[in-house]
Parts: C-alpha cells; sequence; structure tokens
C-alpha cells in the first residue's frame, strides 16, 4: 500500500528518503487476473471500439492512401512514394510548413507566457470565483465564431478597431488582407480564445505546489522573484509541459480560423498546413496527396511531442 | 450477459461497416419512375422560381414529388462530391461547366441520350450553342441546358451625371491595355478622393480615396476572369485555352493577357480601383451598394441584387469596345444533371426534361432573375427584367450579336484554380510583375502532361 497522507518536507532538500512502498502481495494475482481481465475488456471495450473504428482505421488507411492516387471517386491507384517525392518539391507545401511555424511560434509564446500570467494571478489575487470564471468564457466560444466576430471587427472598411484606429490619427491597417499582418492577427485571436484555458490547466499545476515549500522559502529570505524562477517554475514543469505539448500540437493544428476568413490568403500568406491539406484533399479531389501531407504533419507532430517530453522531462516531477 | 452486449457491439460495429459500404450503386428498379426525388441547387435567389417548378411538376406527376434543397456555392461543390461517394448525393443538380469534366471521369452523371432521342427533345429551341457544352469528350449528352449569362457594367447613375458622363458615353466606352482607352478616362473620373478631388485633378490623394471608380471582389482567377477581366483580354484575341471546349493547354504566358492583367492591376496602384488586401472579407457589390465604388462590372445573375440597393440608382452599360473594336462577354450556361447512383433514374430524367422544357424555363423567366436557355423564355426574362424598370439589353445584345466566348471546360479545373489563384492575387496585389503569370502558367500545363 503507498502511503496517502504526505508528510510535509522539513527543509527545500527535496532529496529526502524513498517513502515509496514496493509491497505488493503476489499471492492471488494471478489467481484473481483473469477474471479481472474479462471485467476489464467489458470495460474498455466501449473506448476501444470507437478507438479502433474512428481511429485506427483511419489512420492506417490514410497511410495507405498517401501511396495512392485517390480522387474520392473511383478506386485509389497505387504509386508509390510519387505523392512524397512530389511534396518534397512542392513549393506550396514548404510555404505551408513556414506559415505554420510561423503561426505555432506567435501563438504558443505568447499564448503560455500570458496564461501563465494569468494562472499567477489567479492563484495569488484573484481568487473570486467569478473572475477566475471569466478568464474562461473566450474559450466557450465556438473557434468559427470567435474568428468570425473578430474578422468582422477586424476588418479593413467596417471595422470596430480600424475606426478606432483611424480615431488616433493613424493609417488603417488591413489585418487580414496584407500578407504581413494576416498569420500574426489569426495567431493573435486564437491566442486570445485559448489563453484562459490554459491559464486554468497551470492554474491547476500551480495549487499541486504545497504551500510548505513556499513556507520554507519565505522563511530562507527568499524573494518574489527569485521564489518564481527557484521553486514555482521548476515544480511547475511536468503541468507546463503537459500544456505545452497539448497547445504545440493544437496550435499546428490551425484550420478553422483560417478556413472561415483569409482561406489560404492573400496570395499563399495563411496557406497552414492544415488548409493545405483541406485543400488538397477535399477542394481538388487529390485525397492521395492530402493523405501523404497528412502522415507528414502527424509525423512532424510526433516528433515535436517526443522532444518536448523528452528533453523537458515532463514525465518526472521534482516534488518527490 | 456480458457476452451478449460485447457481440451486440460487434454486430453493430460489423454493420455500420457494412452499410457504409454500400450505398453507392443503385440503378433502375420497378420503382424508378415514382416517390420522392432530391433536387440540388446553389443560388438562392432562384430557389421561389423553382419550388414554383417543382409543385407544377407533381400536379402533372403525382407520384412524383421533388424536394428542393439550396447550398450556398462555398459548400456546394464539397457536399455533392462527398455525398456521390458516400450514396447520398441528390438524383438531379445543377451543374456547372467548370465541374462536370471532373463528374465525367469519375463516371458520376448519367447519359441523357437516350432520353433525349426517346422524348424527342428538341435541341434547337436553347440559345445557339448552350446544349452541345454539355456533351463530353465520350460524345455523350451529360446535361440538359436551364440557363446562360453574360457581364455587363453596373454604374452607379447619380454619380456618373454629377460627374458629367451621360449613359450614351458610358454605353460607348473603348479600351486598350496600353492606356486603357476612354474606359480608364470614366473610371478615373469617377474616382474622388476625401477631399473632393476627382481622380484626373492634379492634387488627387490616391491613400485616401472616398469612392473608387471601378469596384473589386477579388482576382477572380479562380473563374478565369469571368465577371472581372476576361470581357477586356478576349477583345485582343487571346484565348485561355488552345481550344474550347475541352482545351489541354492555358496560355497564361501570353503578352496579350499579361499586358491586360498588367493594366487592371495598375488601377489599384493609381487609386482608381481598392486596392487587393483591402477587400479581404468586404462584398464588393455591398460597397458598391454604399456608394464606396462608381462602377462595377458582373455577371446577369447579379441584377437583382444591384438593383435591390435604396438610394442607389443603377445604371448598365456594356463592356467596353476593345482592341479589336468590338465588346465582348464570357458565357456560362447552367445545366442540370443525374447523379449515376440515383435509385430513381426515370422519375429524375422527367424531372430533367421539365426542367428544361418552355413550362418550367417560363416560369423562371417571369420571376425576372435569371436568363433562360430557351429562347423564347429568353425573351419572356428579358420583358420581366423590364417591368421592374431595368434595361437588361447589355447582357442580352452580346448573344444577339455574337461576342460572346465560353467559359473554359477543361479537366483539372480545381487544380487550375488552385495555382491560378495565388498567382493572379499575387499580380492584383503588386507583389508580383504580370509576368509571372508564366510560371504559373507552366505548372498548370504540368497538370495536363501527366
Amino acid at each position: 500500500m503507498t502511503t496517502l497522507t504526505k508528510q510535509p518536507d522539513s527543509g527545500l532538500s527535496t532529496v529526502g528518503g524513498s517513502r515509496k512502498s514496493r509491497k505488493r502481495g503476489k499471492s492471488g494475482a494471478g489467481f484473481r487476473a483473469m477474471g479481472d481481465l474479462k471485467i476489464a475488456l467489458f470495460f474498455i471495450a466501449p473506448a476501444m471500439i470507437g478507438f479502433v473504428l474512428f481511429y485506427v482505421v483511419p489512420t492506417i488507411r490514410g497511410i495507405y492512401l498517401s501511396f495512392t492516387e485517390y480522387s474520392i471517386l473511383g478506386d485509389p491507384e497505387w504509386i508509390g512514394i510519387k505523392n512524397y517525392e512530389q511534396i518534397a518539391k512542392d513549393p506550396l507545401f514548404w510555404n505551408a510548413l513556414g506559415v505554420t511555424l510561423e503561426y505555432v511560434v506567435i501563438n504558443i509564446v505568447l499564448q503560455t507566457a500570458l496564461a501563465l500570467g494569468l494562472a499567477l494571478l489567479m492563484h495569488r489575487v484573484a481568487k473570486s470565483t467569478l473572475v477566475r470564471g471569466a478568464l474562461l468564457l473566450p474559450y466557450l466560444m465556438a473557434n468559427v465564431i470567435a474568428a468570425l466576430l473578430w474578422f468582422w471587427m477586424l476588418d479593413y472598411q467596417i471595422g470596430i478597431v480600424n475606426q478606432l484606429i483611424e480615431w488616433f490619427g493613424l493609417p488603417r491597417v488591413a489585418f487580414f488582407g496584407s500578407e504581413e499582418w494576416a498569420i500574426p492577427t489569426q495567431a493573435l485571436i486564437n491566442t486570445w480564445r485559448h489563453m484562459g484555458y490554459t491559464a486554468l490547466l497551470i492554474f491547476a499545476g500551480l495549487q499541486a505546489i504545497p504551500a510548505s515549500v513556499y513556507e520554507a522559502a519565505s522563511i530562507d529570505g527568499s524573494k518574489a522573484a527569485s521564489t518564481f524562477w527557484r521553486i514555482t517554475l521548476p515544480l511547475l514543469r511536468p503541468v507546463l509541459v503537459l500544456v505545452l505539448v497539448v497547445t504545440v500540437i493544437g496550435s499546428f493544428q490551425v484550420f478553422d480560423t483560417v478556413a472561415v476568413t483569409t482561406q489560404g490568403g492573400p496570395v499563399n500568406a495563411t496557406r497552414v498546413l492544415q488548409y493545405y491539406i483541406y485543400q488538397r484533399a477535399f477542394a481538388q479531389q487529390d485525397f492521395g496527396y492530402g493523405s501523404a501531407l497528412a502522415v507528414i504533419l502527424f509525423l512532424i507532430l510526433a516528433i515535436v511531442a517526443f522532444i518536448q517530453m523528452k528533453f523537458l522531462r515532463g514525465s518526472q516531477s521534482d516534488l518527490d | 450477459m456480458k457476452k451478449k452486449a460485447l457481440g451486440a457491439v460487434a454486430v453493430a460495429a460489423v454493420a455500420a461497416i457494412a452499410l457504409a459500404a454500400c450505398g453507392s450503386g443503385g440503378g433502375s428498379s420497378a420503382d424508378s419512375g415514382k416517390g420522392e426525388i432530391s433536387y440540388w441547387l446553389w443560388d438562392a435567389n432562384q430557389l421561389p422560381a423553382y419550388q414554383q417548378c417543382a409543385d407544377d411538376f407533381h400536379k402533372a406527376n403525382p407520384d412524383i414529388t421533388v424536394k428542393i434543397t439550396q447550398t450556398g456555392w462555398d459548400d456546394y461543390w464539397g457536399k455533392i462530391t462527398n455525398g456521390m461517394a458516400s450514396g447520398t448525393a441528390p438524383d438531379v443538380f445543377t451543374d456547372h461547366l467548370s465541374k462536370y469534366p471532373d463528374f465525367i471521369k469519375t463516371k458520376q452523371l448519367v447519359p441523357l441520350d437516350d432520353a433525349v432521342a426517346n422524348d424527342k427533345i428538341d435541341l434547337t429551341q436553347y440559345n445557339p450553342g448552350l446544349a452541345d457544352l454539355w456533351v463530353g469528350q465520350d460524345g455523350k449528352r451529360y446535361g440538359l441546358p436551364k440557363d446562360w449569362d453574360t457581364v455587363a457594367l453596373f454604374y452607379n447613375k447619380k454619380m456618373a451625371s454629377d460627374a458629367g458622363i451621360t449613359p450614351e458615353q458610358m454605353a460607348s466606352l473603348t479600351w486598350n491595355p496600353q492606356d486603357g482607352g476612354t474606359y480608364e478616362k470614366a473610371i478615373a473620373h469617377l474616382t474622388v478622393d476625401k477631399n473632393g478631388k476627382r481622380g484626373d485633378e492634379p492634387g488627387f490623394d490616391k491613400n485616401n480615396v472616398a469612392v473608387y471608380g471601378l469596384g473589386l471582389p477579388g482576382s477572380d482567377a479562380e473563374n478565369a476572369g469571368q465577371t472581372q477581366w476576361s470581357f477586356l483580354s478576349a477583345t485582343t484575341g487571346w484565348t485561355t485555352t488552345d481550344k474550347t471546349p475541352w482545351g489541354s493547354h492555358f496560355n497564361y504566358d501570353d503578352k496579350r493577357v499579361q499586358d491586360t492583367i498588367a493594366w487592371w492591376a495598375g488601377l489599384a496602384q493609381k487609386g482608381y480601383m481598392p486596392k487587393l488586401e483591402t477587400t479581404v472579407g468586404a462584398n464588393a457589390a455591398d460597397s458598391f451598394g454604399a456608394g464606396k465604388a462608381a462602377i462595377n462590372s458582373h455577371g446577369d445573375w447579379m441584377i437583382g441584387q444591384y438593383t435591390s440597393y435604396k438610394g442607389v440608382d443603377v445604371g448598365i452599360a456594356p463592356t467596353p469596345k476593345g482592341v479589336n473594336g468590338k465588346n465582348a462577354s464570357m458565357t456560362n450556361g447552367l445545366a442540370d444533371s443525374i447523379w449515376a447512383g440515383t435509385k430513381k433514374k426515370d422519375a429524375s430524367v422527367k424531372w430533367v426534361e421539365y426542367l428544361a422544357s418552355a413550362k418550367c424555363q417560363d416560369v423562371v423567366a417571369s420571376k425576372g432573375v435569371v436568363f433562360p436557355a430557351i429562347k423564347s423564355s429568353s425573351d419572356t426574362a428579358a420583358a420581366a427584367f423590364k417591368a421592374k424598370g431595368v434595361d437588361v439589353t447589355p447582357f442580352t445584345e452580346h448573344i444577339k450579336n455574337g461576342t460572346t466566348f465560353l467559359l473554359p471546360i477543361t479537366d483539372n479545373a480545381a487544380k487550375v484554380a488552385g495555382i491560378m489563384k495565388p498567382a493572379m492575387d499575387a499580380v492584383i496585389a503588386g507583389k508580383s510583375p504580370a509576368s509571372s503569370l508564366t510560371a504559373a502558367n507552366d505548372q498548370v500545363n504540368a497538370l495536363f502532361a501527366k
């Protein structure tokens, strides 16, 4: 049995003794295993069937389709790695990769920094449930609605934001129309939408840090800034890694904002990977090529997630 | 008990797969001539007219009911294609010249040759050329014509008279790719900046324009410039493809079209037309209605919208006479096609024949929204527009004078649009020279080399 109650550590040192009890009764386990397995399978089955039907099968089929030429009507025709060869030479793919990276960097850096700030404020200052709840409001809005709302507010001709800008005597900004602004604008919109939710996840991580650690720090005379850098941030690492992995994957898959506003334009400025996949597959009926692009996006995400977990040691905590 | 539950889930799963697997196929059965058939169209303005047709058709054929679904253009083709793949496409749908080649290639359309022969459909009742647009490269007929469209200039009458431009002058504009002719002169003169200075006056501030001489809905590359620049480039003798229909080589590397586009893009640089970046998310027709543009070129299916703006007196002028001394207009004709997966083939054939008959096309004509394919119905439509106080001669004269040319009908239309749109956008935005279209053209032609 593991101990359920955790005794406060007596100082900053977290080296401590290993109090994990590894005594596990071996007798009887094998005897009960078979019965457990049946029940376990029964409970796993609904999730498993869904997972196989809607995830494993489509994934395998997608990988298969990426080696074919397929227009959805008719039968797929095996063409080997030709799609991948073309992608390597496809300027639109490399452009899409660049555009997506630009979006991810702006979105993730801002979103994580703002969310961390918000989480600290929630933790220390804003104890009211109303205020904490209000931070989550943008996230409750459907992506498409949020995008359209901002599309309208930031419109060059009739948008309220441009009216304000003009009122201050500055020239109007083509937020969605100019190639320079289109991606930062959309990254900012989604930062606005997601930062409350991200802050909530980080906030949960903050609450898991025992108050005793902070007590000890203040007794030792640690200043607020160094407490943040030396205690809060390191102890928050596993949660931050989780948040980063999830938000980076989500950010790479940006689609709906682009789809309802700029649709890849102006020129190629917002043709993010996910939108390019959609265009090739659904608009141009090139499902083989679209699948190959999707497989590449999948690999990119797998590598990014692996690097994040590995180098930020997301599966380990410094608390024990 | 648990086993049973598991089994039930498994059975349900297998059934779901089996259901998904079937669906395509179909063919005629005993009931193929009666019951409910589905019909799709994209233009909401035309829905009342076709609902009337469907009601009349049901009265004449009580055992067939037509269920009409209207879906906006942006979602229409995706829904149809996905429906064809999953077995839920409509029995009959409004088809477009740029889309049907791909449907033929994938065998999704029912050939109508037997029906036309058996029911003795008179193909000469339609305006010349419209019926044959729907004959595929395999020589089979895949649609019966329902309407046609041409392009003209909508202009704000009050702005024109304030600028001292008479309707007669608007009706006799000229154009060339070097200095833009009187077309550019009129556009420049109709442009007014925030200080009230006109586009052709000294001291005109091109960065603070109140009214643009010419509105801009986009680079229009995905439709081969149908409503924006094709009526100009065509007068230079240039054609989009090597032959029409069924071209397999595009000519965007030609100097004549590049000069036309360069001139057109130049209007934005001169401040006579909005910059492309300012039009993202904007609707050109609404900007015209709001008094922010004096001239918009557009197709006849927009007559209803352009004449509906309160306080705006709209004039319609023919497209300018170009390099060859004549004016020109792209023409496009829609048709109704039957999906190969239909289970109600006989009923669908009946409905398509009814849609292509004078009975239905006269109903459509009387609503004054589009020009039906049948010659006599076209005249009825022109009269209906006239009764509403709209003179549509600038649209109809192209048909009478034979100054129309066809929307390019080719394979790979969606892929061509996917390449040409960003390329054309870059030119109109002033980011690339018109000569950059040559590289895009090479990419397009590579699609046909496979």
